[in-house]
């Protein structure tokens, strides 16, 4: 999923200083799974606004900001606001502001990354959509993502006791995680193959990416 | 018995080729732009060392460029092997600046990956990353031998133009004493396929875990296809010690070697003695082609240990 944390509270508050009434929307799908723009985030936020000052909160939450027809179901409600505060990742906070090309809308939310949920409270990068999946090779551990370098070729010189030098106490070493899953695969054979540099045009270094399927269109 | 041709024809090179236990140095260019630091260390030196590695923005503090720190010391007599790292530049980048570093008379690169940025001064710094030390030596080779740039260009400025590519003698780091441990000795291979021409490893302490990568080394034969350089840094403190030991990942300090510094009346006399007596231990290690002393802003002690060594004027 994508994972995002709300943003400090008074630069939620600085977006709305303008501002007389306001529409805090959430977002059914990651950012709810993830607590951070959910029917019960929006909630606790709305309160927090309507308490700190003259401020109207109205609130409402969609199944995905991230696609236009949700956005049907509250298209009155947003009109009546001056503007929106959105609750979604960046990607549904831009869908907001294409869907209300007149209206200011703000993100209350840092989106931080594709990641897994590993326990309560604790979530972590595992994907950066590179446009060019290696896991296959890798057994299921990607060195993009969980190398702090995004080695090939990894681990470097600060791999110690399956830590990355980056931070020794809260990040494995990508490639360990890697080395252990391919011995325990019979793989180990892999780590001997020299890999050429990858392409990063596949990632956003090629400009900002599209997707078109003609299999699907008109569906 | 066929004549070894030289690949870039650096001093370094030579030594190596000639069968001579080599020696190298280490010298951190100034974080100003600051001329006579540079003539201090290399009047240290010079004469004593067969090169000496020019960092690149060593833990990611910004410093003076290691190509044009480079250039100043082989002008003042002293043969630079220039650290070039994967963490600020992109092939595109780093390709210009070997062609540059050439024609400057530049003649060794060591490529490495590089520290990541968030142990220096600019830790909110984008890195690169672009290529990892693996592919970086594949480059510089390739640039070399099949004279074709990372995208498979020759290397000439026209179709009708001659082709003129920068000949590099190449080098890359070793680390035996990071994790996990089966893996350095594959890594060193993936060098070596990759082309590299001589190695120079983390600062040794541990000399059993260093004698059996070695060993690993020997079984593949990888120490006939690489000069491998042993490195060494004589602890100038206690303090020093523990620092390197607790803060710098993939150094190992047995904790014998930290108390027989602390037990001793002059610890830097006995750091230069601990120092010597690694060297000696590693001249017999069969595989160890010469010796690496980083003297981290210890340059002054730079000749004393090669003289004691014996390893002047080889």
């Amino acid at each position: 999923m994508i994972v995002a944390e709300q943003k400090p509270i008074d630069e939620i508050k600085g977006y709305l200083a303008d501002h007389k009434r306001v529409l805090v929307l959430g977002c059914g799908t990651c950012v709810t799974v993830c607590l951070a723009g959910g029917e019960r985030e929006v909630a606790t936020l709305a309160s927090i606004l309507r308490l700190s000052g003259n401020l109207e909160v109205k609130e409402n939450t969609i199944e995905r900001q991230c696609d236009v027809e949700f956005f049907d179901a509250v298209k009155e409600q947003a009109a009546s606001c001056e503007a929106i505060l959105s609750m979604a990742c960046g990607v549904g906070v831009q869908m907001a502001a294409k869907v209300f090309p007149e209206m200011p809308v703000y993100p209350a939310l840092n989106t931080m990354f594709c990641g897994t949920n590993d326990g309560a409270g604790q979530w972590s990068e595992n994907c950066l959509a590179c446009g060019d999946c290696k896991l296959g090779i890798f057994g299921g551990v990607c060195p993009v993502t969980r190398c702090s370098k995004s080695l090939l070729n990894g681990p470097c010189g600060g791999s110690v006791d399956g830590k990355c030098e980056v931070d020794p106490k809260n990040i494995e070493c990508g490639w360990q995680l890697i080395y252990d899953r391919l011995k325990t695969l019979g793989k180990l054979d892999v780590l001997a193959e020299n890999f050429p540099p990858r392409d990063w045009s596949k990632t956003h270094n090629g400009g900002p990416r599209r997707l078109s399927r003609e299999d699907v269109a008109g569906l | 018995m066929v004549k070894y041709e030289l690949k870039s024809g650096s001093n370094l090179e030579r030594v190596l080729a000639a069968g001579k236990f080599a020696v190298t140095a280490e010298l951190g260019p100034p974080k100003s732009a600051d001329l006579d630091l540079i003539k201090k260390k290399v009047e240290l030196l010079k004469g004593w060392v067969d090169a000496v590695n020019i960092t690149d923005n060593q833990t990611g503090i910004v410093r003076l460029s290691s190509i044009a720190t480079g250039k100043l010391i082989l002008d003042m007599g002293l043969e630079p092997i220039i650290q070039m790292t994967c963490r600020d530049r992109n092939r595109i980048s780093m390709q210009s600046d070997i062609l540059g570093a050439y024609l400057l008379g530049v003649r060794n690169i060591l490529c490495l990956t590089g520290d990541h940025q968030c142990f220096g001064d600019h830790p909110a710094a984008k890195h690169v990353f672009d290529l990892d030390s693996v592919q970086l030596i594949q480059m510089v080779k390739n640039m070399r031998d099949k004279k074709v740039f990372a995208s498979g260009g020759e290397i000439r400025n026209s179709k009708k133009a001659e082709i003129k590519e920068p000949r590099m003698f190449i080098g890359g780091a070793a680390n035996p004493f990071a994790d996990p441990f089966e893996f350095r000795v594959i890594r060193l291979q993936k060098k070596v396929n990759a082309g590299i021409d001589f190695v120079q490893t983390q600062c040794i302490y541990d000399m059993g875990r260093f004698g059996k990568w070695i060993e690993q080394v020997r079984d593949r034969g990888l120490h006939e296809k690489c000069k491998i350089l042993a490195g060494v840094t004589p602890l100038k403190s206690v303090r020093m010690a523990e620092y390197m030991r607790d803060k710098v990942a993939g150094v190992r300090i047995p904790d014998a070697v930290i108390q027989r510094l602390a037990s001793a009346e002059d610890p830097k006399a006995e750091s230069t003695n601990i120092c010597l007596e690694q060297i000696e231990q590693l001249r017999q290690m069969e595989g160890v082609a010469g010796v690496h002393i980083m003297a981290i802003e210890w340059e002054e002690k730079v000749p004393e240990i090669v003289e004691r060594a014996g390893l002047k004027n080889k």
